[in-house]
C-alpha cells in the first residue's frame, strides 16, 4: 500500500519530465531573435529541470518497483488500443539520468562553442527537441511509443548535422544518416506489425506475457527480435548500416558528444535491453547480435587506425565500442552491455567535448597532422582528454577497465573466440586512441603562425563541463565493481530487477573463479600497456607523423579509405536506383504507358475517321449496304 | 434537409459570384467557402447526436424510368465533406496575393466544384451519383484550360478524355446493374443488398474499377496525372490532389467493394498487388523528377497507391487507415503545393534544381516547408504517421510480403523528399539576385493552419476513427 501511495505521487513528476525540454524548444524557437544570448540559459535550464526530476524520480521509485501508466490512447480502432504510456523502472531511470545529465553538461558547453554562431537561438532550439525525443523514446511503455522518440531523434540528429545548411557536403551527410536510419526503421515497423499483430498490443507488458507462451526458440520471436534489430542496426550504427555515423561529424562538435556518441546511438542497446525476455528467447538472434558487434567492433577499430580527423577517429571508436556493446548483449550480458553504455557516454563525451575545445583553440582545425604539442596551450582540455583516453583503453581504475572488463570476463566464460577477437578489438582501440592523444597534445606544433598565436584555453562554460566529466570518466567505473574487489556490484545488482525476466531463458552465467578474473584482467592491462607502448615508440620518441594522402599506398591506402565501403554503395544502391529511376520515367510512363493511351485515342480518332468515309450521301450505295446487311442477318437466323 | 443546405450554398455562391468583379469575387468566394465550413462544422455536430436522418433526403426524379434522388450522410461521407469544406477556404485563400484574371469565373468554377464535390459524397443513389461525378470535372477543366501553363490545351484535353473514358464505363456498369436489378433501381441501399450474380460481377469489376482507377489515379491509369498537375494553375491542382482523387479512393469503398463483392474477391490478389507495385514505381520516379510539381504529382501517386492497397486489403486496420490518410493527405498535399507555388511565384523557376538557399533569405517559409515535408514522409506525431501505420498494417494483415514492398515508401520517400529540400531550400543561392520574400500573410496563415492540423491530428486522430470506425465495421463484415 507504502508502494502504491508512493508510486501514485511519481506520476506527476514523471508526466512532466518530457516536457520541459519540448517547452525549451518553443520558446527558442518562437522567441529566439529577443532572447539572443539568454536562450542557451534557458533551454539548459529546462534540462536541469528534467535532471532534477530524474534524481527525484530515482530517489523516490520504492524498492524494485516500477511506474507504468497510460496518459491517453493515442490510435485506436477495432480490438486495437495504441496508447501514449510511461514506464518509469531502473533501466529509464539509468538512461533519463544519463541523458539528462550529461544532455545538461552539454548545453552549457555548448553556450561557450556557439557563443559566435549566427544560427545560436536555433542550435538550442534543436538540442532541446532532441532531448525531449530521447525522453520519450527511453520513458516509452510500448514499441510505438519508443518509435516515436526512435524517428523523432532520428529527425534532429538530421536538422543538427546538417545545421550549417550552407555547406552541401553537410546537408549529404545529414539526408545520409535519415536515409539509412529509416532502412532500420522499415526493420522496426515489420518487427511492430508482427507483434500486433501476433500478440495483439505493443506495449512492452502485453508483448512480453505473449512471447512467454510461446516456447523458446521459435520462428516468431526470432523473426520479430531480427526485424527490431536490423532497427538498431540502423540506429546504432552497425555494419552494414554504420556509414553515416563517421559522415555525421559534420555537425556541430556538441551534438557529435551527444547525440552520436552518448545518447542516442545506444538507443539500439537500450532497446535489446529493454527487450531482454524477447532477445532471450531467440538464441539464433542472440547469435546475430553478438557476431555483428564483434565484426563491427574490429572493423570500426581498424579503420580508425588509419583516421587523421580527430573527430572521425573518435566516430569509428563510438562504432566500435557500440559494436563491443552488442557483443555483450547478444552473450546474455545486459546489464554489462548498460554499463559499457554508461561508461562510454561519460568518456565519449568527454573524448568529443574536449576535441571540440581543441577544435575551439585551432580555429576550426581538425587534421590532427597540423596538431601537435599543444598540451602546453590547453592544459584542463589536456587533462581531461588524457583521463577519457586512459578510460577508453580500459587502463585501471578508470571507468572503461571496469566495463570492457566485464564484458571481456563474459565472453571469456562462455564464447573463447570472441574473446580473443574482443581483446584485439580492445588492443586496437588503446592503439589508436594514444596515437590521436599523442599527435595531437605531445612534441611540437605543427600547425601555422597564425594558429599557433591563436591557441588558447576554452571559456570556463566549456573547460567545467569537461572537468565534471573526467571526474565521471574517472570514477563511474566503481558503480561496477567485479566481484574479486569484494564489493558489491551496485550496477548490476539495480538493473537485476529489469533483467529477472530472462534470466529462466539464458542459462547458468558461467561465475568466473578469481584467479582467471585476476588474469583476465592481468592480460587486458598488459595488452591495452603494450599497445600504448607501442603509439609511444612510433608517434613519440621516433617523431612519426601520417603520411599525407597522397603518400598513403597499399593495404594502408583502404584503411584509410575505410575499405571504399561508401563507394561500394554508391555503386551497387544509389546509382542503379537513380538509373532505374530514370528508366522507369522516360522508359516506361513516357514512352510505354503514355504511347497505348495515345494509341487508343489514335485508333479511336483512325475508326472515326475511317468510317465517315462511307458517310457518302448516295442513296444508291445505301440501299446497297442495306440489302447486303439483312442477307447477312437472315444468312446467320438461318444457320443457328 | 441539411443535405441539401450543403449543396445549395456552393451552388448559390458560385452563380452569385458571376455578377462580382475584381477583389469583391475573391473576398465573396471565401466568405462562402468560410460559411459553407461553418454549416459542415454545424452537421458534424448534428451528425454526431442524431446520426443520419436529418441529412435523409429521397424524392423520386423520374418514374420512367424509374430514377430516384437519394441524398444521405454515413461517418465516411461526412469525413469526405469536412475535408472539402475545410480545404477549400485555404485554397481560396492561397491564391489571395496572385494575380488572377477574371477572378469572379475563376472562383464561381472553383465554388461549383465545391458543389459537385459535395453531391459525389453525399449521393446514395448510383444515378445522382454518377451526375456529379461528372459535373466535378467539368469547371477543374476550364480552371486548368484557362489558367493553366505551358502545354495546358493539350493536356488538359488529355485529361478530360481519359477521365471521361473512364466515366463512360461506369456508367455502362450502372446501366447493366440498373436493367438487373429488380427493382429497376440504383439506389446505393438496393445495389448493395441485390448484387448481380457473380458470374457478371467478374467484368463489371473492372467497369468500376477502371473508372475510380483513373481518377485516383493507380498506376498504371495515372499518366495523365503529373502533366495535369504541372499544367494546372496550383489552385487547381490542390483541387485535384486534394479532394478530387478522393473520390475515387471514396467511391472504391463507397460503391466498388459493395456492389460487386464477388468480383473484388476475385480479383483482390491482383489489385492490391497493381496497387503496392505502384507505390514502389511512383516512388522511384519521384527520386529523379527535375520538375517541382511533378515531383509532388508522382509522391502523391505514390501515397495514394498505399490508400488503394489498404482499402484492398479489405480489413478495418486498412480501411480505417485510408480514411484518415485520405484526410492527412488532402491536407498535406494541399501544403506541398502551395510551397510549390510559393518557390515558383518568386523564382520564375518550375526545376528542383538550380534554386537552392532559400532557407537563408526566407527561414519561415524554410520551417513550415519543413513540417509539411516530414507529414509527407510520415514522422510520428505527424498525421501522415497515423494514416501510414494503420495502412501498412493492414497491408501486412493481407500479406506479409507486400507489406514490406509497400514499406519501402518509408525509405524512398525520405530519400526523394530530402533530396528535394535539400536542392530548393538548402545550400547556397545559384541563382543570382533572387528575391524571395518570406511568406506573405495569406501563406503564413495556410501554412500554420495546415501545421497546426498535421500535428493535431498526428497526436489526436481519434474523431476521424470514431467518425467512422461504425459504418466500417459494417462494411468488412
Amino acid at each position: 500500500m507504502d508502494n502504491f501511495l508512493a508510486l501514485t505521487n511519481l506520476i506527476q513528476p514523471a508526466s512532466l519530465l518530457a516536457l520541459f525540454p519540448l517547452l525549451g524548444f518553443f520558446v527558442t524557437a518562437l522567441f529566439g531573435k529577443s532572447l539572443k544570448h539568454a536562450a542557451g540559459w534557458i533551454a539548459s535550464g529546462m534540462i536541469l529541470i528534467s535532471f532534477s526530476i530524474s534524481l527525484y524520480l530515482f530517489l523516490n521509485l520504492p524498492g524494485e518497483a516500477s511506474l507504468n501508466f497510460n496518459l491517453f490512447d493515442w490510435i485506436k480502432w477495432g480490438s486495437v488500443n495504441l496508447s501514449f504510456g510511461i514506464l518509469i523502472d531502473h533501466l529509464s531511470l539509468i538512461m533519463l539520468l544519463v541523458v539528462t545529465g550529461i544532455g545538461f553538461l552539454i548545453h552549457i558547453y555548448s553556450i561557450g562553442y556557439m557563443h559566435h554562431d549566427e544560427g545560436f537561438t536555433r542550435f538550442f532550439s534543436y538540442l532541446n527537441l532532441f532531448i525531449f525525443f530521447m525522453l520519450v523514446l527511453v520513458m516509452a511503455n510500448s514499441y510505438l511509443v519508443m518509435f516515436i522518440g526512435w524517428e523523432g531523434v532520428g529527425l534532429c540528429s538530421y536538422l543538427l548535422i546538417g545545421f550549417w545548411f550552407k555547406n552541401d557536403a553537410y546537408n549529404d551527410a545529414a539526408k545520409k544518416a535519415f536515409i539509412m536510419n529509416r532502412i532500420g526503421d522499415l526493420g522496426f515497423l515489420m518487427g511492430m506489425f508482427l507483434m500486433l499483430f501476433h500478440f495483439g498490443g505493443l506495449d512492452y507488458t502485453t508483448v512480453n506475457t505473449a512471447a512467454q507462451a510461446l516456447p523458446m526458440g521459435n520462428e516468431l520471436i526470432v523473426s520479430i527480435t531480427l526485424f527490431l534489430f536490423i532497427g538498431a542496426m540502423g540506429k546504432s550504427a552497425q555494419l552494414p548500416l554504420y556509414t553515416w555515423l563517421p559522415d555525421a561529424m559534420a555537425g556541430p562538435t556538441p551534438v557529435s558528444a551527444l547525440i552520436h556518441a552518448a545518447t542516442m546511438v545506444t538507443a539500439g542497446i537500450y532497446m535489446i535491453a529493454r527487450s531482454n525476455i524477447l532477445y532471450a528467447m531467440a538464441p539464433f538472434t542472440m547469435e546475430v547480435v553478438m557476431w555483428v558487434g564483434v565484426a563491427t567492433s574490429i572493423f570500426a577499430a581498424i579503420i580508425g587506425m588509419k583516421q587523421n580527423d580527430i573527430k572521425k577517429v573518435l566516430a569509428y571508436s563510438t562504432v566500435s565500442q557500440l559494436g563491443l556493446m552488442f557483443a555483450a548483449l547478444g552473450m546474455g550480458a545486459f546489464a554489462s552491455g548498460m554499463f559499457h553504455v554508461v561508461t562510454h557516454a561519460f568518456f565519449k563525451a568527454l573524448l568529443f567535448l574536449g576535441a571540440g575545445s581543441v577544435i575551439h583553440a585551432m580555429g576550426g582545425a581538425q587534421d590532427i597532422r597540423q596538431m601537435g604539442g599543444l598540451a602546453k596551450y590547453i592544459k584542463i582540455t589536456w587533462f581531461t582528454f588524457l583521463i577519457a583516453t586512459l578510460a577508453i583503453s580500459g587502463i585501471f581504475p578508470f571507468a572503461g577497465f571496469f566495463s570492457k572488463d566485464e564484458i571481456l570476463a563474459v565472453a571469456f566464460a562462455s564464447h573463447k573466440e570472441v574473446w580473443i577477437l574482443l581483446s584485439v578489438s580492445s588492443m586496437i582501440t588503446a592503439f589508436y586512441m594514444f596515437r590521436l592523444f599523442f599527435l595531437t597534445f605531445n612534441t611540437s606544433f605543427r600547425g601555422t603562425e597564425e594558429q599557433k598565436h591563436h591557441l588558447h584555453e576554452s571559456p570556463i562554460t566549456m573547460t567545467l563541463p569537461l572537468s565534471i566529466l573526467a571526474v565521471f570518466a574517472a570514477l563511474a567505473g566503481f558503480w561496477g565493481m567485479p566481484a574479486v574487489f569484494g564489493q558489491t556490484h551496485f550496477f548490476a545488482t539495480y538493473l537485476a530487477p529489469v533483467f529477472e525476466g530472462s534470466k529462466q531463458y539464458l542459462g547458468e552465467a558461467h561465475e568466473a573463479s578469481h584467479d582467471t578474473e585476476w588474469m583476465l584482467m592481468g592480460i587486458a592491462t598488459v595488452a591495452a600497456i603494450i599497445s600504448i607502448a607501442v603509439a609511444y615508440a612510433l608517434y613519440i620518441s621516433k617523431k612519426w607523423l601520417p603520411e599525407t594522402d597522397e603518400e598513403t599506398t597499399g593495404l594502408a591506402k583502404w584503411v584509410a579509405n575505410k575499405f571504399y565501403i561508401d563507394e561500394l554503395y554508391d555503386a551497387i544502391i544509389v546509382k542503379p536506383l537513380l538509373v532505374i529511376s530514370d528508366i522507369f520515367f522516360v522508359l516506361i510512363d513516357k514512352l510505354i504507358l503514355d504511347l497505348i493511351v495515345m494509341a487508343t485515342a489514335w485508333i479511336v480518332g483512325f475508326t472515326g475517321r475511317t468510317i465517315r468515309l462511307v458517310q457518302t450521301g448516295n442513296a444508291g450505295f445505301y440501299i446497297f449496304a442495306m440489302v447486303i446487311g439483312m442477307m447477312v442477318l437472315m444468312f446467320f437466323q438461318l444457320v443457328y | 434537409m441539411l443535405s441539401l443546405t450543403l449543396l445549395s450554398i456552393p451552388l448559390a455562391a458560385s452563380l452569385l459570384l458571376l455578377f462580382t468583379r475584381g477583389g469583391l469575387s475573391r473576398n465573396l468566394a471565401l466568405v462562402f467557402t468560410l460559411v459553407q465550413l461553418g454549416v459542415t462544422a454545424y452537421a458534424y455536430t448534428v451528425f454526431n447526436a442524431a446520426g443520419a436522418a436529418p441529412f435523409d433526403f429521397l424524392r423520386n426524379w423520374s418514374a420512367k424510368p424509374f430514377l430516384n434522388v437519394h441524398f444521405s450522410m454515413d461517418g465516411i461521407s461526412m469525413l469526405m465533406i469536412i475535408l472539402s469544406n475545410l480545404l477549400l477556404p485555404l485554397i481560396v485563400l492561397s491564391g489571395y496575393n496572385r494575380n488572377i484574371e477574371r477572378p469572379h469565373i475563376f472562383y464561381s468554377l472553383m465554388l461549383f466544384m465545391q458543389f459537385a464535390l459535395n453531391g459525389v459524397f453525399i449521393a446514395f443513389d448510383g444515378f445522382i451519383y454518377y451526375i456529379f461525378w461528372e459535373l466535378a470535372l467539368i469547371p477543374i477543366y476550364f480552371i486548368s484550360f484557362n489558367w493553366g501553363g505551358e502545354n495546358r490545351a493539350q493536356v488538359t484535353l488529355k485529361f478530360f478524355i481519359y477521365t471521361l473514358a473512364g466515366s463512360l464505363l461506369m456508367l455502362f456498369g450502372f446501366l447493366f446493374l440498373y436493367n438487373g436489378s429488380p427493382a429497376h433501381s440504383l439506389d446505393w441501399m438496393s445495389l448493395k443488398s441485390n448484387p448481380s450474380c457473380s458470374c457478371n460481377q467478374s467484368w463489371l469489376f473492372w467497369l468500376f474499377f477502371i473508372a475510380f482507377a483513373i481518377k485516383i489515379p493507380i498506376v498504371p491509369f495515372h499518366t495523365w496525372q503529373p502533366d495535369t498537375y504541372k499544367a494546372a494553375p496550383t489552385q487547381g491542382t490542390m483541387l485535384l490532389s486534394g479532394i478530387m482523387l478522393k473520390m475515387g479512393t471514396y467511391s472504391l469503398i463507397r460503391w466498388l467493394i459493395p456492389i460487386v463483392p464477388a468480383g473484388f474477391a476475385e480479383w483482390q490478389p491482383l489489385v492490391i498487388s497493381i496497387s503496392v507495385a505502384g507505390i514502389v514505381y511512383a516512388s522511384i520516379i519521384a527520386i529523379m523528377q527535375r520538375d517541382l510539381k511533378r515531383l509532388f504529382a508522382y509522391s502523391s501517386i505514390a501515397h495514394v497507391g498505399l490508400i488503394s492497397a489498404g482499402i484492398f486489403a479489405m480489413n478495418l486496420s486498412g480501411m480505417q487507415g485510408s480514411l484518415v490518410q485520405m484526410f492527412s493527405h488532402g491536407i498535406n498535399v494541399v501544403g506541398l503545393f502551395l510551397c510549390a507555388d510559393i518557390i515558383f511565384n518568386r523564382t520564375q523557376n518550375p526545376n528542383v534544381e538550380g534554386i537552392g538557399g532559400i532557407r537563408l533569405v526566407a527561414p519561415q517559409f524554410a520551417t513550415w516547408f519543413m513540417v509539411v515535408v516530414l507529414a509527407s514522409v510520415a514522422l510520428p506525431l505527424t498525421n501522415g504517421f497515423v494514416g501510414e501505420f494503420m495502412l501498412l498494417f493492414g497491408v501486412y494483415q493481407y500479406n506479409t510480403w507486400l507489406s514490406f514492398f509497400a514499406g519501402l515508401t518509408v525509405i524512398l520517400g525520405a530519400v526523394y523528399m530530402l533530396r528535394m529540400y535539400q536542392k530548393v531550400v538548402l545550400g547556397k543561392p545559384m541563382m543570382e539576385n533572387m528575391v524571395f520574400p518570406d511568406l506573405y500573410w495569406n501563406e503564413k496563415l495556410v501554412l500554420i493552419t495546415i501545421a497546426v492540423l498535421i500535428f493535431v491530428l498526428g497526436v489526436y486522430p481519434s474523431p476521424i476513427i470514431e467518425l467512422t470506425e461504425p459504418v466500417l465495421k459494417t462494411l468488412t463484415k
